[in-house]
């Protein structure tokens, strides 16, 4: 069982990174006065079929060969479905894959986004050749952290130089508390 | 909010730094697994806490990496410790406590802590 949404989050993310993504975007919104919080997760890894589309949300279904059961959508997919709230997965082969899920905010079982800094962080840092574009929005503040323009900047200094570590782990963590304003959702 | 003027002012002040790590083939990798499994036994507070002390004890030629499902599920967080010329070590059921004494015991000090490895959890 995945408790956070920001664990479904990185869940959905490697699968784009198995499906040989270079561009992953992930972006989360909070809107109070609509009283939802939609999460979207799009790749241009080699995407599925048709036939793989209608399988995927069955959790007797996977392709890989290590084990028999794929849980990860289903476990976003039930998350979104208790709070009253809506999953789609569209996905176009060699093209695109877009996951969509939306929650009533305020439902008391909708499970908490939690750590969202530290999935981000870590996608970013174990995967250095894959870039992320990571949108965060809270009514009406929002920030984003795109690798693609931080390469722009940095050059051929790697993300793993101590220094431009530590900046991207304090750039998310301060950018995101101030745009929740320190609330925990 | 924290800008990118910062990370610009990070980049210049390199500028005049030689032979910043990129990939090579002497690296160590440090791979986590993070398919489904290892996510929800714990896998991510290992990885950050395995890639904040790499960052924090300044080790050189380390990389931090991640990996998929490799069929051990029961076994999961697995972290996999592989140095160039070496067989790679596989330590499971992890938590960032035993992160920690991988990166002081095996990592710097190049002794394997037995006790985590996959070796000793199926005898």
């Amino acid at each position: 069982m995945l408790t956070e949404l920001s664990l479904n989050i990185l869940d959905v993310a490697n699968n784009s990174i198995r499906a040989g993504a270079s561009l992953i975007i992930i972006e989360v919104a909070i809107h109070n006065d609509e009283d939802t919080l939609t999460i979207k997760i799009i790749d241009n890894g080699h995407g599925m079929t048709k036939e793989q589309l209608t399988q995927v949300e069955d959790p007797f279904f996977t392709t890989r060969s290590t084990r028999d059961v794929g849980l990860g959508i289903p476990f976003l997919k039930q998350a979104a479905k208790i709070t009253g709230g809506c999953f789609t997965i569209e996905s176009i082969p060699n093209e695109h894959t877009s996951v969509y899920a939306s929650f009533c905010l305020s439902h008391i079982d909708r499970m908490p986004l939690g750590d969202l800094s530290s999935t981000i962080y870590s996608l970013v840092m174990a995967n250095p050749k894959i870039d992320f574009s990571f949108v965060f929005q809270c009514d009406d503040k929002e920030f984003t952290l795109d690798t693609r323009r931080f390469r722009e900047i940095l050059g051929d200094v790697p993300f793993n130089t101590p220094t431009v570590s530590e900046f991207i782990r304090d750039y998310l963590i301060e950018n995101y508390n101030e745009t929740t304003g320190g609330y925990s959702f | 909010m924290k800008s990118l003027e910062e990370l610009k002012a990070i980049r210049e002040s390199m500028q005049a730094q030689m032979g910043l790590r990129g990939e090579d083939s002497n690296q160590t990798r440090i791979v986590v697994g993070m398919a489904t499994c290892g996510i929800a036994s714990g896998a991510r507070p290992v990885l950050t806490t395995l890639a904040n002390t790499v960052l924090e004890k300044g080790l050189s030629n380390i990389m931090v990496t991640q990996t998929g499902c490799i069929g051990l599920c029961q076994y999961e967080p697995i972290v996999e410790v592989i140095e160039p010329g070496k067989d790679k070590v596989t330590y499971v059921k992890m938590t960032p406590e035993k992160a920690l004494e991988v990166i002081d015991q095996h990592i710097i000090r190049g002794q394997i802590v037995k006790k985590y490895t996959i070796s000793e959890e199926i005898e």
